[in-house]
């Protein structure tokens, strides 16, 4: 059985702050909670570790600066079937919505990503507005 | 030196399911013992009929609205109001061993401490407290923990994984290939949950529990106060006991209950009096929560299959006050015989065939809603055994545990300390026992509020995708103990009713906003 879950946040920053974390697949363990290390495979994959050792692969199908928008696919694992979106949209110069969305089978695991992107959006909003934090540490020292 | 405090739960056990409640199958000669030296209470009822809020509740003291658990796969706060730390702040040595849930099982990702402490070595961490100090988590200076199963990352499993590898297959897989709760049959019957586990019984969760309890008492010293929460995973399915204990009860010898109608019209005709999702769970048509197999259809339950679900469940009870009797046995040996209060309760019930149902769900009735609860106040107290029949609640053992330590209940504990008898309940306003549930999952949004009171049960639905907030149930527990007859709508209950619910209304304290996030499902 499959299942969507959809987490949204409203972050007091510009869309382009919140799209330059984002649009970044190598820096998700900077804001993204339980991950022990990310490495990229390949361009458009990257290896990740969750916090009890398991190893999962995310393919990255979208990243489009125009949209705003950021798509991949988990794959193997527990997963059947799996693509996650996450859209920053620009509300005003200063602020912005994110909607992080997860459709996944087993639908178990749509509601344990549920959990942690909620997770994530919480980390990306507080280390926006308060414009500090290892997410954007990574960014200024790798570069956009 | 003070009272110590020995705190025995099991998970998802029925009030009938206890010798001195009136079992008609299965022994329990220990925790019969225990209720007749002291305080059986007769009408105990919890704030939620799910694990991990109920749970929340006895820890911290709190209605689910308050702490914020709605339901399982929610975290409670690690800075939660807690008991044990209360206890631990007046010098008590803590420990939680067993089933916490206080935290989702299901943590792929490792985000919450109490899955992790096997793994680290260790048996806490620091962790915030509620008055912003910082302490031992939740305020346990020892967990070793377990479920249900020996897969996962608790001590429990651990264990088995590390010493017992060969028995871990002889388990019943409580997750199926989905990672939905398996509704795969077994036994003699093919009864869902149910399988023969060839797991040799001192390997068993519940023998473990009892033992690594009393290795914890071992390390005390003799002078010490302490507060050892004893949290057996049984007799929650699945129903797995160890095999070479199925001799105790034949299922086939175990009388239908008499919550289940043999007769399917029967059957139907009573789930069609009631709101409607608990005809549309009985015939498949809806799920709507995590707790129950996804793909096992309730219609489906046969008599032999109560039976033996019956049988199971007796076993498994009759493991457990077994262990406990090995408990207070180490603990007469240290001496404390004398001075230990031992309370014994769970977390919710369990359905067991009652109105051809199994498991849990958005169903408040007596199946889920009545819980053994007893009370052997400390010997060295002088208690006078009695019989109460007032209604209580989960959410009052936290302050009675603070009474039993000698300490004022904390503000934030929204219980009052359980009476010893009618009278002291009549006293100190034990006229009410509230019971909420809240379940959103993949579309569908289920809301219960519940009174008892005055040998009444009142059920109110709030709007959610199955009600449209007109529902109601009305039981007359002298009248009706089975609540069969739904009377809601009966006139002559009207202003009763409308009571009931006014007194629901203003008791029931505020919802924390915003809502705490669903982590996982369970």
């Amino acid at each position: 059985m499959r299942a969507s879950v959809r987490r949204q946040a409203f972050i007091d920053a510009p869309a382009e702050a919140a799209w330059s974390v984002v649009t970044r697949p190598d820096v998700l363990a900077t804001w993204f909670p339980g991950l022990r290390e990310v490495v990229m495979k390949t361009p458009t994959v990257r290896t990740v570790t969750t916090g009890v050792g398991l190893s999962l692969d995310e393919e990255i199908v979208t990243n489009d600066p125009l949209q705003r928008r950021f798509q991949y696919r988990i794959t193997g694992g527990f997963f059947k079937e799996h693509l996650a979106s996450v859209d920053v949209i620009a509300l005003d110069p200063g602020r912005c919505l994110v909607t992080y969305s997860s459709d996944a089978d087993p639908a178990t695991m749509a509601i344990v990503l549920g959990g942690v992107m909620e997770g994530a959006l919480a980390s990306l909003k507080q280390q926006l507005e308060t414009g500090a934090g290892p997410a954007l540490d990574a960014i200024a020292t790798n570069g956009a | 030196m003070g009272r110590k405090i020995l705190f025995v739960t099991t998970d998802q056990q029925r009030y009938d399911t206890f010798g001195c409640n009136g079992a008609v199958v299965g022994s329990t000669p220990v925790v019969d013992g225990l209720a007749a030296q002291g305080i059986r209470y007769e009408r105990a009822v919890p704030q939620t009929v799910v694990c991990m809020p109920s749970r929340s509740t006895m820890l911290t003291g709190q209605h689910p609205g308050t702490h914020g658990v709605w339901m399982n796969g929610v975290a409670l706060p690690q800075d939660a109001p807690s008991v044990a730390a209360t206890l631990h702040r007046a010098g008590y040595r803590t420990a939680l061993v067993g089933k916490p849930h206080f935290e989702p099982f299901l943590d792929p990702f490792g985000r919450f401490p109490e899955n992790g402490l096997a793994d680290a070595g260790v048996h806490t961490v620091a962790g915030p407290w509620h008055d912003g100090s910082i302490g031992p988590h939740r305020g346990f200076d020892h967990m070793e923990l377990a479920t249900h199963s020996p897969m996962g990352g608790l001590h429990y499993a651990r264990w088995m994984q590390g010493n017992h590898p060969e028995a871990l297959g002889g388990f019943y897989p409580v997750l199926d290939r989905d990672l939905e709760v398996n509704g795969e049959g077994g036994g003699d019957t093919g009864a869902p949950q149910v399988k023969d586990n060839p797991v040799a019984r001192e390997w068993y969760h519940t023998d473990w529990v009892a033992d690594r309890t009393i290795a914890w008492l071992d390390g005390l010293d003799a002078d010490d106060d302490w507060f050892a929460w004893m949290s057996f995973p049984d007799p929650h399915h699945p129903w797995d006991p160890p095999a070479s204990e199925r001799g105790r009860i034949d299922w086939r010898d175990v009388p239908l209950p008499a919550g289940y109608p043999e007769s399917r019209a029967e059957r139907e005709a009573l789930l069609d009096a009631k709101p409607r999702h608990w005809r549309l769970w009985y015939d498949g048509s809806l799920v709507s929560n995590y707790e129950a197999p996804t793909h096992w259809v309730p219609a489906t339950l046969t008599a032999d299959q109560v039976r033996e679900v019956n049988a199971m469940n007796a076993i498994e009870v009759e493991l457990i006050d077994e262990a406990i009797g090995r408990v207070l046995a180490a603990i007469a040996a240290r001496g404390w015989a004398d001075d230990v209060d031992v309370v014994i309760t769970t977390d919710h019930g369990e359905l067991q065939g009652d109105f051809g149902l199994l498991f849990k769900g958005p169903y408040h009735v007596d199946g889920l809603m009545r819980l053994p609860l007893i009370w052997r106040p400390a010997p060295s107290s002088a208690p006078t055994p009695a019989v109460v029949t007032r209604p209580v609640g989960l959410v009052d053992l936290a302050p009675t545990f603070c009474t039993i330590a000698g300490l004022a209940a904390e503000p934030w504990m929204e219980g009052r300390s359980l009476p010893v008898d009618d009278g002291d309940a009549d006293a100190r306003g034990h006229e009410r026992a509230l019971t909420t549930w809240d379940s959103e999952l993949l579309g569908v949004a289920v809301h219960l509020r519940t009174i008892t009171r005055d040998g009444l049960v009142c059920t109110t639905y709030e709007a959610g995708t199955v009600h449209d907030g007109t529902e109601g149930e009305l039981y007359d527990l002298a009248d009706d103990p089975l609540q069969r007859v739904n009377r809601w709508d009966d006139p002559a209950l009207a202003s009763v009713r409308d009571d009931l619910v006014d007194d629901l209304r203003a008791s029931l304290p505020p919802v924390r906003t915003p809502a705490l996030p669903l982590e996982a499902p369970v």
